[in-house]
């Protein structure tokens, strides 16, 4: 690796490249120009949409780079890392238009460089995780989500509930990258590499000691679990998502838990696969069976988070559970273990990103008027925010999964690659579990409308701002549910990985 | 024909409630108005449909002999290098079995628009979702492609939960929930069916082989794939069990035993108008669907269980009558009455015969009508006395004469008084179950019905309105008008079917012999398979 290739290279990694100017930018334009903090989240969507037009610029491109063998480098760039840095970059927009309006952040005046700054130390993390091919970088990416997202948390520092989900993720955070940690170096010591596809060249030849590979294999996925909030890896999810601040949650539940996905697809997917026949199927090696691990941790995690989201009173930590049974959902994709659960996943992330980030977006608005995210205070505002409380009911009917939105043509792509591949007796728990996840979404709606009361509740005004953003994220859920080509469409052309 | 008339009767109420939507909420008449006009447009719609329909023409399985026929590309994804392609059409059609409910549907849709007048609050809300309502019936009883099926299936949910719950009684809540509930946990059976069925059925498009969710291909034997988890070339295929989850899912909608439980509880809560929708056309989607998709596409199956059929028929009959007999509220013996009614469908159904499915279909028509006219007739009293009991009242006939004889005209047809429409159909049902010595046992069990069915009718009529006076309603006021405007036309349709029942025999004639003999030939072949 010469100072030649790491130039050429560069190329590869200009959306990240751009991320870390903006990031530097912010620093300097906070300390500079102390007074004009109002600037800083417009420097930001500045910066983020360079990055999106060096992200599209980037589709259709692949490649290793930065490579450290003859083969393989740190980094790849392929359009399944795009897609997850487009479902990021986003997610991103829209949370920094939700920071804008938040009176949380509002509290937090004199720390606006940090919040953005930190912002983008996460957007980083989670591009370099998008296309890390490599342990060490992938490691190093999820430190740097990890740290930056600890802080954000607990942005609020003043409340004591904040101060708590930020020690909480912390904590859990620590013990799972250092679980994360060992398993990596346990790899490193069976195959002396530390790059995906050498260790996968290293492995298909030689028999390694099953219980080994197997132990190192389980403690990276504690990692990547407790990235995406997967059961029994999920206890910081609702303390943290009922702590932090909302934008903040919101942007932990869609984009962080986009970034974990992508790397443990990668990593099932480039390390452990012969490769893949002509209908899209993986050939596993038979080294571990994945396979009925991540259907375990599927069912575990979608039955978990349904039945406990049955018994919150509070939307933020309803929300949370929810987004902890969605996972579920998602990793029922991957234990399809072909092209077409990817592509589902995919299709899923975006109906999902859409949704999730819309109902986080209503919360807010409502608990800057009436200070509460509590379901029961939710009682009777039907009347007095009509328009907010059509489109909180297009965002949860789209979470249950009733067509015709996004959520619906979501579900039906991963139970046919299920029924595809056999997995009946799973897509009927699956369904199951939509069953009892309308009864806890279904109940905000029924609070909203059906429950009438005496006394007079405000009227919750929309800023048009919030407006716009909100059509911006519910007219897509219906298009899509009605018509549903063009996410297929584009998840069918980002599904390949790089080398399979 | 090039006017897309299906694809207006449809989608129709979807732009009234977009008008509805953009219009202010003091606006009560105009928004009540337009709902009318709205179905009253899809009245006249559906009489041109009937006016044009060719009743020779069979359909059943072959798209030709549909009519009115759409059929669009509406998704279409090419390159799969892994599935091969995702298509999906728009493909609308009707035919005789089809006809009815559409036409049934229409009607009885106007008649809830006039009944939904005296509606008081939140005037918008409650006719967009009425009207979105409006549409999800009405594309089930057109559409022709599974998928599509499945979503206008699934639109009809949630304006029915929020009709339920918000409009309703005092436990609305308790009540839409389960609606919801039950149903949903009915349409997962059918998803993953449908799901199943599409990886089972290739149809041939542009020359290559596709998976389709095309109803009519999957009924087409050629279309099998060899390896399709529902295919019947497949040795290890799972059609019984599919069968027993799709005809489930169905059951819910029924409602049949022991599916019913969410049924009286939705009825009573509900106000008069979503109950008429409720019994007159929603009951109905669940046994069309059998006819429509689990009779023709899993016709062996349906032999081999057509005597559980029949006996879950006989079931519903007689549990239904005797819990209608026990009740004391008026608005849940109507529920239960429903129930027992509906069994006469299951039973009609399960003959196989020409006799007794075209007294299925038509007994799904008139027991729309009668049980619209019924709930209409309990709301009326409600409106003016604020209660239900049956004990309550007494002797109302001296105070409302001509009410009183439109209660007795719909209570004779609902009991299958001749001369009235429900003895037609009933009479079909019973004389094509009779005909299959399979069945003859349970037909003659369940004939028991009509006695009960009399029996807690006879008495209803004469609790309330017979007898002495209850001197608490002295002072009732006869039918207004907007009553009258719902009275008269279904009174005028009962009356008419049971006269002259031709006409509508002979809309579904040529239908009902196609699916009978479709049934026939095909199930000769799928036996022949080896499978069974």
């Amino acid at each position: 690796m010469n100072l030649e290739h790491i130039i050429s290279d560069l190329v590869f990694v200009k959306p990240e490249l751009a991320i870390s100017v903006t990031l530097v930018l912010i620093v300097l334009v906070d300390l500079i120009f102390k007074e004009h903090k109002k600037v800083l989240p417009y420097i930001s969507i500045l910066g983020l949409l360079f990055t999106t037009i060096f992200v599209i610029e980037q589709f259709d491109i692949s490649g290793h780079a930065f490579k450290t063998s003859a083969g393989a480098g740190l980094v790849t760039v392929d359009n399944f890392g795009s897609f997850f840095k487009i479902i990021v970059l986003f997610a991103s927009f829209v949370v920094i238009f939700f920071s804008i309006n938040s009176s949380e952040i509002e509290l937090v005046k004199d720390r606006h460089g940090e919040y953005y700054t930190l912002l983008f130390g996460m957007i980083l993390g989670m591009f370099m995780m998008s296309s890390s091919a490599d342990l060490i970088v992938l490691y190093l990416s999820i430190e740097l989500l990890s740290l930056s997202s600890y802080i954000l948390v607990g942005m609020l520092k003043d409340t004591i509930r904040n101060s708590e989900a930020s020690l909480k993720y912390v904590i859990y955070g620590g013990v799972s990258s250092g679980i994360m940690l060992f398993g990596i170096s346990l790899i490193y010591g069976i195959t002396g590499s530390t790059n995906l596809y050498d260790i996968n060249t290293i492995i298909q030849g030689q028999n390694f000691p099953f219980l080994i590979f197997l132990l190192s294999g389980l403690f990276v996925l504690v990692g990547l679990g407790f990235k995406i909030s997967a059961a029994p890896f999920h206890f910081w999810t609702p303390d943290v998502y009922e702590g932090a601040p909302i934008p903040i949650t919101a942007y932990l539940s869609v984009a962080s838990k986009a970034a974990g996905f992508v790397v443990l697809i990668r990593f099932v997917k480039i390390t452990f696969i012969d490769g893949v026949d002509e209908h899209g199927n993986w050939q596993l090696l038979s080294i571990i069976d994945w396979q009925s691990i991540i259907i375990l941790l599927s069912i575990l995690t979608m039955t978990l988070g349904n039945f406990a989201a049955l018994w919150q009173d509070n939307l933020k930590r309803m929300l949370a559970y929810s987004t902890i049974a969605h996972a579920g959902y998602m990793l029922l994709g991957l234990a399809v273990m072909s092209e077409e659960g990817i592509m589902a996943i995919m299709v899923y992330f975006i109906a999902y990103a859409l949704m999730n980030l819309g109902a986080f977006l209503v919360v807010m608005i409502v608990a800057n008027k009436i200070g509460s995210e509590e379901i029961d205070d939710y009682k009777g505002l039907g009347k007095s925010m009509p328009f907010l409380g059509i489109l909180l009911a297009i965002f949860l009917v789209s979470l249950i999964g009733v067509p015709p939105t996004a959520g619906f043509i979501a579900k039906v792509m991963l139970f046919i690659s299920l029924v595809d591949a056999n997995l009946i007796t799973l897509a009927i728990i699956a369904l199951l579990n939509t069953v009892v996840s309308l009864y806890y979404y279904i109940r905000v709606l029924k609070n909203l409308y059906l429950i009438k009361v005496e006394e007079e509740k405000p009227d919750i005004p929309v800023s048009f701002a919030n407006g716009i953003l909100l059509v911006i994220l519910a007219a897509p859920i219906l298009i899509f549910g009605i018509y549903f080509t063009p996410i297929i469409n584009f998840a069918k052309e980002s599904a390949t990985i790089l080398g399979f | 024909m090039d006017f897309p008339i299906l694809t207006f009767l449809t989608f129709l109420p979807i732009l009234g409630m977009v008008i509805i939507m953009a219009m202010r909420k003091e606006q009560v008449t105009a928004i009540k108005s337009l709902t009318l006009v709205i179905t009253g447009i899809q009245v006249l719609l559906a009489i041109i449909l009937l006016a044009n329909y060719d009743s020779s023409l069979g359909g059943v399985y072959e798209q030709a002999s549909f009519q009115f026929v759409e059929k669009f590309r509406w998704i279409d994804i090419d390159n799969f290098s892994w599935i091969g392609k995702i298509k999906v059409d728009y493909f609308l059609g009707v035919d005789g079995i089809s006809v009815p409910l559409v036409l049934l549907t229409t009607i009885v849709t106007f008649v809830a628009a006039i009944s939904s007048w005296t509606i008081s609050s939140s005037i918008k809300g409650y006719f967009s979702l009425f009207l979105l309502l409006d549409t999800g019936m009405m594309g089930v009883f057109v559409s022709l492609d599974f998928f599509l099926f499945f979503i206008f299936w699934e639109l009809m949910l949630l304006p029915m939960y929020f009709l339920i719950g918000i409009w309703g009684g005092p436990r609305r809540e308790y009540a839409a929930i389960k609606f919801f509930l039950y149903t949903l946990l009915g349409s997962i059976f059918l998803l993953i069916v449908m799901i199943g069925l599409y990886f089972s059925t290739q149809e041939t498009i542009d020359g290559t082989k596709t998976f389709t969710f095309n109803l009519l291909a999957m009924m087409n034997a050629d279309n099998f794939t060899s390896d399709g988890i529902l295919s019947p070339l497949n040795p290890n295929n799972l059609r019984m069990i599919a069968y027993i989850a799709l005809f489930a899912g169905f059951a819910i909608k029924i409602p049949m035993f022991p599916f019913h439980t969410w049924l009286p509880d939705a009825h009573v809560e509900a106000p008069t108008p979503i109950s008429v929708i409720l019994a007159g056309i929603l009951l109905k989607m669940g046994t069309y669907a059998i006819l429509r998709i689990s009779f023709p596409v899993f016709p062996e199956i349906t032999k081999q269980l057509v005597w559980y059929i029949a006996l879950f028929g006989m079931v519903n009959i007689i549990y239904g009558a005797f819990c209608a007999m026990a009740q004391r509220d008026f608005k849940k013996l109507i529920a239960y009455s429903s129930v027992s009614h509906m069994g006469y469908v299951l039973l009609g159904m399960a003959a196989l015969n020409t006799m007794g499915i075209s007294g299925a279909i038509f007994q799904m028509f008139n027991h729309g009508i009668i049980t619209s006219a019924l709930f209409i007739i309990v709301g009326v009293i409600y409106d003016r006395t604020h209660t239900r009991m049956l004990d309550d009242f007494g002797g109302l006939g001296v105070k409302m004469p001509v009410y009183t004889g439109f209660v007795t005209v719909a209570f004779f047809a609902a009991i299958g008084l001749p001369g009235l429409n429900g003895f037609i159909s009933e009479a079909f049902v019973f004389l094509g179950a009779f005909g299959v010595s399979l069945i003859r046992l349970i037909t003659v069990i369940s004939t028991l019905g009509i006695l009960l069915g009399a029996g807690y009718m006879l008495w209803t009529l004469q609790r309330v309105y017979l007898g002495k006076l209850n001197e608490k309603w002295a002072d009732l006021k006869d039918l207004d008008l907007r009553e009258y405007a719902m009275f008269v036309p279904l009174s005028i349709i009962m009356i008419f079917f049971g006269v002259y029942p031709a006409p509508m025999l002979n809309l579904m004639n040529s239908s009902v012999n196609t699916m009978v003999q479709f049934l026939d030939e095909v199930r000769v072949f799928y036996t022949s398979l080896g499978s069974f």
